[in-house]
């Protein structure tokens, strides 16, 4: 069955049954990997995108509840100035070891740098919650967030 | 599609050959000038010239520069996460005079014949290659010189290299380095003795941290592509269902419902493996679509009869008894000075505890994943393994080939911890591909697959006994470490800790006491045991470091004081003064135990945490040091325990001594995350079987730290070091005294004394769940 979804701006067709997860379609039908596999079951952020602007986990995600909306991933989310500042201040720190689950975290990151401009730790820490690192990069995704938002702000 | 060949069983062969090298101990297989440390009274190889790979220097293998001026630096140690390919480039950069953006860094395949050892894993990539690296690099910079003295006709000695151009002294003639690479590369290489390599004052980029990752740009724009990221055209999507339990077997399969699914292509049967079960595949059945998603669902249509084979009535929990049978007797003694057993007959006061780790899962956040595809007679293999030559080597003996006829290149690892050693899930893809006519197959494992198909952390249980006399010191020290060992997994019927296991933080415990002894009771092994992080360290360290707190706290004494009493004054202890005749694979006399290294991360430590301070009620400071990897590590770990249990930690300290640094900030992130890692193994992770089965499957049963439960402060102290001190490990030590610095704060806060891991339950009723966005 062919549906139709926009993902970073782009109009795509894409043959896959409604309930196949968006995750899936993402990385093998569309083949935009960087959006991850982490667990299959909502647990780790690994697969984070936005879809309508909302953080999303696309391995929960049936590819009819995407059509029709727009849908971001990592692969897209510098294009605004919000997504840059994240990714710019990620490499600043160095955050990254592995990298394997940075996308998802960045994908949560951008999210509550738009809701809230100004997080505390415990926004951060509950903004961050579902999105596991196993190489524990926890310490410096914080201090990356903090970064990136005083960046923000002093360049609106 | 048929199996393998048994006799050419190539996973075996490399390991036995690891393993048959260290039972010879003093064979001398040969002298090469280039690799490790070789002294000349002894036979014995030590570093990376005692691995099967060896060592290469040949700068014509690691570095090509383009005309356009681009360094090429080929880096044949897996990326995991710690950053070696940043950082043995960096080293080569360093010493080639190159500039650090010109540089461009290649993995290379799998090929220890042409590139050295690229087993990657005991924390030894920089620590074995640090200075064949330099030689590289320096070696490059001598042949680009002779090439610019040559084109001026000039002595070689009037020319010099500096920041990617040679410049002549006399005439300010200069050359890129992408304008003399083709004569370059026909110069002489220089001969060991004839290589320049900098003074350390000239470093540009080793131990300055000056170098951004080489992939940090592809990782935060989502093109980094690790083993989960391959496609091929006309790939196929395979996911395997395998016996749940180690050594089941296929009776019967029905894969008609499977095949029904929509996209569905084959489902092919996986030959099991005799156990032991090696790196083989665990055989079963795959099912073959054109998406993952419908290998998922087709997986979940099969219908499957297993004969589940002798360990189907394994159980973790009855296994407890075993170990403290184990424990509570005599066993193979490994350590002995004094007469530890009369010791503790005699008068004083007598303590005795014992302590348990779980098996562990190494959960990495990239499941198992590989792809293969047979060409014209040729297998190409896309793995995330820390084993690159192990799996060429598998690869080779699963489908008959020759060595030459099978590439493996080695993608990114979303992560390993040891896991990705094993390349178990990299001969299925070979398989798979095989059974399609050679069509690329690429194997996904589910987080659920790699939970319950791990090679496991060992589960242990370790015994400790002493008597202290009137001054509240220890006359006597007997422990017993009962844990399978990973041998197993390679040789039937291998029972109890090796020398390289016992070797990790046991056997070579620096303190004054005038009886000690060791012993290792024999252990059967009823699953996969394979090397996670730290591996037995971590089991070592943490009874080792409560008991000592145990100790302090009877004798009244400060843990920090009595422990640094009992370590001494500094001297430099020959690791087999000590019993330890493995030394993790390294020369006694480059690696000695230098106790006062040890004193120095504890000193560290404490004073940097404010060790002795007065605390609230339910707050307090827990102290672990270990030696591990050929590197010193102390935390102290503060804590504030709530009414209901929760643990909150506010700081961790962390000091730490690797000798050179060569990439300090990746220093400083490993160390980060072998905190939060030991956090998780403290206070979370548990793999437990019933009826032979992993009953464990996802991340809301098998939960890992996340950030709102990560210390609120990680403080990093790094011992200054000359580059005179060779590297120790980075990747690994900073892990195990994590878990019993927390312990020991607990019970600073608490009174309450935990020797069971994850301490998680006990202490509260909190359940980590996921917060759903």
């Amino acid at each position: 069955m062919q549906s139709e979804l926009s993902v970073n701006g782009v109009p795509v067709k894409v043959e896959a049954t409604p309930d196949t997860p968006l995750l899936w379609v993402l990385r093998d039908h569309l083949g935009l990997t960087g959006t991850k596999f982490g667990c299959g079951m909502g647990l780790c952020g690994a697969c984070n995108v936005h879809v309508a602007g909302q953080p999303v986990r696309t391995c929960v995600t049936p590819l009819s509840a995407a059509i029709g909306k727009p849908i971001t991933t990592v692969e897209g989310v510098g294009r605004d100035r919000v997504g840059r500042a994240v990714q710019e201040a990620w490499l600043a720190l160095g955050v990254a070891q592995c990298g394997y689950c940075q996308a998802g975290q960045i994908m949560s990151a951008v999210a509550l740098l738009r809701a809230s401009p100004h997080p505390t730790d415990q926004d951060v820490d509950s903004a961050m919650a579902g999105n596991i690192c196993r190489c524990g990069t926890y310490p410096r995704i914080r201090a990356a967030i903090h970064r990136a938002a005083e960046q923000l702000r002093s360049a609106p | 599609m048929s199996t393998h060949d048994p006799s050419g069983a190539g996973g075996l062969t490399r390991r036995a050959i690891l393993k048959s090298a260290a039972a010879l101990g003093g064979l001398a297989l040969c002298v090469r000038e280039s690799g490790g440390v070789v002294l000349a009274s002894q036979t014995q190889l030590y570093g990376a010239a005692a691995d099967p790979g060896g060592v290469v220097d040949n700068p014509l293998v690691f570095v090509s520069i383009h005309p356009d001026d681009t360094v090429l630096v080929t880096v044949h140690r897996p990326e995991m996460g710690q950053g070696i390919r940043t950082s043995l480039a960096l080293v080569v950069a360093d010493e080639l005079e190159a500039d650090w953006p010109r540089v461009r860094v290649t993995q290379a395949p799998a090929d220890e014949a042409r590139y050295g050892s690229q087993d990657t894993d005991g924390s030894r990539s920089m620590r074995h290659f640090f200075q064949p690296m330099r030689r590289v690099g320096a070696a490059a910079r001598m042949m680009l010189e002779a090439a610019a003295a040559a084109r001026w006709g000039v002595p070689a000695s009037e020319v010099v290299a500096e920041r990617q151009r040679v410049l002549h002294r006399g005439t300010d003639r200069r050359l890129s380095y992408g304008e003399l690479a083709g004569e370059a590369m026909h110069q002489p290489i220089p001969e060991p003795r004839q290589l320049r390599l900098k003074d350390p004052a000239q470093f540009r980029y080793i131990g300055k941290s000056s170098t951004r990752s080489v992939d940090g740009g592809d990782i935060v724009a989502g093109r980094a592509a690790y083993g989960i990221d391959t496609r091929l055209d006309g790939m196929l999507y395979a996911v395997v269902a395998r016996p749940a339990v180690l050594g089941g077997k296929l009776v019967h399969y029905d894969a008609q419902a499977a095949l029904a699914v929509p996209g569905v292509v084959r489902v092919v049967e996986i030959p099991s493996h005799p156990l032991p079960a090696q790196y083989f595949p665990l055989g079963g059945v795959a099912v073959l679509a054109g998406n993952t998603w419908a290998a998922i669902k087709g997986r979940e249509a099969l219908k499957v009869q297993w004969d589940e084979g002798p360990n189907r009535s394994y159980d973790s929990r009855q296994f407890e008894t075993v170990l403290q049978n184990a424990v509570r007797q005599p066993a193979k003694v490994v350590r002995n000075q004094g007469d530890a057993v009369a010791a503790l007959q005699k008068g004083g006061k007598r303590l005795e505890a014992e302590y348990y780790l779980p098996f562990l899962a190494h959960a990495s956040m990239e499941p198992p994943a590989a792809t293969a595809r047979i060409l014209d007679g040729r297998c190409e293999v896309w793995a995330p393994v820390q084993a690159p030559q192990a799996t060429r080597d598998l690869v080779t003996s699963l489908l008959g080939m020759k060595e030459s006829d099978v590439t493996v290149n080695v993608t990114l690892l979303g992560g390993a911890f040891g896991r990705k050693s094993l390349p178990d899930f990299a001969g299925e893809a070979a398989l798979l591909s095989k059974a399609m006519q050679g069509r690329p197959v690429k194997v996904m494992w589910t987080r659920e697959d790699d939970i319950r198909h791990d090679y496991y952390q060992a589960v242990s249980l370790q015994r400790l006994e002493a008597v202290l006399g009137p001054d509240g010191m220890p006359l006597a020290w007997l422990h017993r470490s009962a844990a399978p060992t990973e041998n197993a997994t390679f040789e039937a019927g291998a029972e109890g800790e090796d020398q390289t296991e016992y070797g990790m933080g046991m056997i070579n415990i620096p303190l004054r006491i005038p009886n000690v002894r060791l012993e290792i009771p024999p252990v059967p092994a009823y699953t996969r045991i394979g090397w996670f992080r730290s591996v037995y360290n971590i089991a070592h360290g943490f009874a080792i470091q409560s008991f000592l707190d145990e100790l302090a706290h009877a004798a009244g004494r400060d843990p920090r004081d009595y422990q640094l009493e009992l370590i001494g004054p500094p001297r430099r202890l020959d690791p087999r003064s000590l019993s330890d005749e493995w030394n993790y694979g390294e020369s006694p006399v480059l690696y000695p135990l230098d106790t006062g290294r040890l004193r120095a991360v504890i000193e560290r430590a404490t004073s940097e945490a404010g060790w002795g301070r007065s605390m609230p009620k339910g707050q307090g400071l827990g102290l672990a040091a270990t030696y591990s990897f050929m590197s010193y590590a102390a935390a102290v770990i503060e804590v504030r325990v709530g009414s209901g249990g929760e643990i909150v930690i506010p700081r961790v300290d962390l000091a730490f001594d690797c000798g050179a640094q060569v990439n300090p900030d990746r220093i400083r992130a490993q160390l980060e995350g072998a905190c939060i890692m030991g956090l998780t193994v403290a206070m979370h992770g548990e793999i437990t079987f019933k009826d032979g089965r992993v009953q464990q499957s996802n991340f809301n049963d098998f939960p890992v730290l996340r950030m709102p439960e990560a210390p609120r402060e990680i403080r990093l102290h790094l011992q200054p070091a000359s580059f005179e001190v060779p590297p120790g490990g980075v990747g690994e030590p900073g892990l195990p005294p994590i878990a019993p610095a927390l312990c020991n704060a607990i019970f600073a806060a608490t009174g309450r004394r935990l020797r069971r891991l994850p301490i998680g339950n006990p202490l509260s009723n909190r359940q980590s769940k996921a917060s759903p966005t």
